[in-house]
């Protein structure tokens, strides 16, 4: 896949540091991520990568350490100013809005926005790309699927018309054929200019997908590389792959 | 029979009302997990700020129709009392919000002092004759069964309030943020929802329903005092648990069902008894209701939450 390196980074993370009271979750963290990117973020349980979506998204502030998007800091900005700035996360376990209907949790995703008939066409866009939430429309959002859930999170993530979209293991707890889709739809939203930053407990698929990835352990980056580099890393493959090197 | 459909008559006035104060605190409840005990003390200061305004126009503005001060008084009183409740929240329980359960409660409780207080100091101790400027003749309605017109102006606007907020809150975009908002705070705002703003939009329209309720009260029964929050503000509180507390469609139904009861059980209440209690004793129905629900049924007719913050 082609290494899009523009010369600045959209976001660019450098030493941050985020902590739940005494707890130090991440220990200083250096990550960029430039546009147009595929990246991803793995790494095993308790290392520190919700932490850090969400501290990118602003639902947690950092303790320590800068954090710039588009070239300006960002530290302090609360979480619905950021999606104002084009920051999107589909939260860990998809944070669907159980007792509103599909089309409302869609049409939460567009709050920010004015232009109604753009919102119209970006709803259709959304159908097109997930044709199953389309069938649902009037559901009840809290009956649906934990596939169908995560197709609603992320079609609703769309609809703020992202400029980086966050995702938390988006394959947590579905078949292997409905992750499958939902890498797909993932890869083609990056098609579409949307740069994507990607946590995932399946790292095989997630690295076969990315332009280039992190790997996070005790709250810091321990290794970093190319989608393929990693796959082939026999450290990575050994850690997470699931491998015996 | 004629002394029941009259019953249900009055049971339905006083129900309307309690479920507009019941939307409020229900309202609060849905997206802080908080009971606002001071939301009955903002009746009372929107009947009063109406009764200061109404005897403010009447003699600046005098030979007006009643019914115009009537208005006056109440887009007096709304404004200032979404400012009171804005003030509330802003001031006493947004650095609550992740305090231990009590704080907030035993803070809605001194809230509600400080307002009667102020109250006391700005109006006196005393009873004020509220003025009647909506008719109060009855009106044969059927057979037998009287309404006065304020009586029906009560259950009008009561239930013009009732239509104005579910459409608010089903059918636009802020609705459906309170919505969100209800549901996760959290998630809501990784929408683009400002949630701070949300749920102080939720005091203030709570806030203006208190308010109405007020004036109706006080013109139904002719009076306006300081004090005069707490009991409507305790049976509303129980209308709303009676329905299921965080849930709009429950506080309207238990403030409906609540004012039946209260009604029907002060007209029966003496014949019940053996003539051992009279219709003075109807708020009994009420504090019943409240213990027999709470204990009973904590949900609510039409709650399926349960109701886990005090
Ligand atoms: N709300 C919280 N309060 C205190 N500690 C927390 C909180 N949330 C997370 N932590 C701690 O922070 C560390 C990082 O957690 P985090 O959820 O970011 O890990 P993760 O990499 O996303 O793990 P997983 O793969 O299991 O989702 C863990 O040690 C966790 O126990
Ligand atoms: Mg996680």
């Amino acid at each position: 896949m082609p290494h899009t390196n523009p010369a600045s980074p959209i976001l660019q993370l450098r030493g941050a540091q985020v902590a739940y009271g005494q707890i130090q979750a991440v220990k200083g963290v250096d990550l960029d991520l430039f546009a147009g990117e595929l990246v991803s973020l793995i790494g095993a349980n308790g290392a520190g990568k919700t932490t850090t979506l969400n501290a990118i998204a602003g639902t947690l502030q950092l303790s320590g350490g800068s954090m710039s998007y588009g070239g300006d800091s960002i530290a302090g900005l609360p979480a619905h100013k950021r999606l104002r700035a084009g920051i999107a996360l589909v939260p860990e376990g998809r944070g669907i809005f159980t007792r509103l209907t599909v089309e409302e949790n869609l049409r939460m995703g567009a709050y920010t926005r004015k232009d109604k008939a753009e919102i119209e066409a970006d709803m259709q866009r959304v159908y097109e790309l997930l044709p199953r939430v389309k069938e649902r429309l009037q559901q009840v959002a809290g009956t649906l699927s934990g596939g169908e859930q995560q197709m609603v999170a992320i079609g609703r993530a769309l609809l703020s018309r992202p400029k980086l979209l966050l995702l938390d293991e988006p394959s947590m707890g579905l078949a292997p054929l409905i992750v499958e889709k939902i890498f797909e739809v993932i890869h083609t939203v990056m098609k579409q200019g949307v740069t994507v930053l990607l946590v995932e407990q399946n790292a095989n698929l997630a690295l076969g997908y990315s332009n280039r990835a992190y790997v996070m352990d005790g709250g810091k980056i321990t290794i970093s590389g190319s989608g393929q580099e990693l796959l082939h890393d026999p450290k990575v493959r050994e850690a997470y792959l699931g491998e015996i090197a | 029979m004629q002394t029941l459909l009259q019953q249900i008559v009055n049971g339905l006035v006083v129900g309307s009302v309690y479920a507009v104060v019941a939307l409020g605190y229900t309202m609060v409840y849905g997206i802080l997990g908080l009971i606002n005990f001071a939301h009955g003390e903002v009746l009372m200061v929107g009947a009063l700020v109406a009764l200061s305004a109404i005897t403010f126009f009447q003699s600046v503005l005098p030979d007006l129709h009643p019914i115009a001060y009537f208005v006056m008084g109440l887009l007096v009183a709304m404004p200032v009392c979404m400012a009171v409740g804005y003030t509330i929240e802003r001031t006493a329980y947004r650095r609550l919000r992740n305090a231990p359960r009590l704080a907030p409660l035993i803070t809605a409780i001194g809230v509600s002092f400080l307002l009667q207080t102020l109250a006391m100091i700005i109006w006196g101790r005393n009873y004020h004759s509220f003025p009647q400027l909506i008719q109060t003749a009855p009106i044969e309605i059927v057979a037998g069964v009287f309404m006065t017109p304020v009586q029906m102006t009560t259950v009008g606007v009561s239930a013009a309030m009732m239509i104005g907020l579910v459409i608010l809150v089903t059918r636009t975009n802020m609705g459906r943020a309170m919505r969100a908002t209800a549901e996760n705070h959290r998630v809501a705002s990784l929408m683009g929802v400002d949630t701070n703003r949300i749920i102080a939009l939720t005091f203030i329209i709570g806030s203006a329903l208190a308010a109405v309720a007020g004036v109706m009260i006080a013109s139904n029964y002719g009076v306006a005092h300081y004090s005069m929050g707490f009991l409507p503000g305790l049976k509303a509180f129980t209308a709303a648990v009676l329905g299921g507390i965080g849930n709009l469609a429950g506080a309207m139904v238990g403030g409906i069902v609540l004012g039946l009861v209260e009604a029907i059980g002060a007209g029966y209440i003496e014949t019940w008894t053996g003539g051992w209690l009279n219709s003075s004793y109807q708020d009994i129905f009420a504090f019943l209701i409240l213990g027999i629900v709470l204990i009973f049924r904590p949900t609510g007719l039409l709650g399926e939450r349960v109701a886990d913050r005090a």
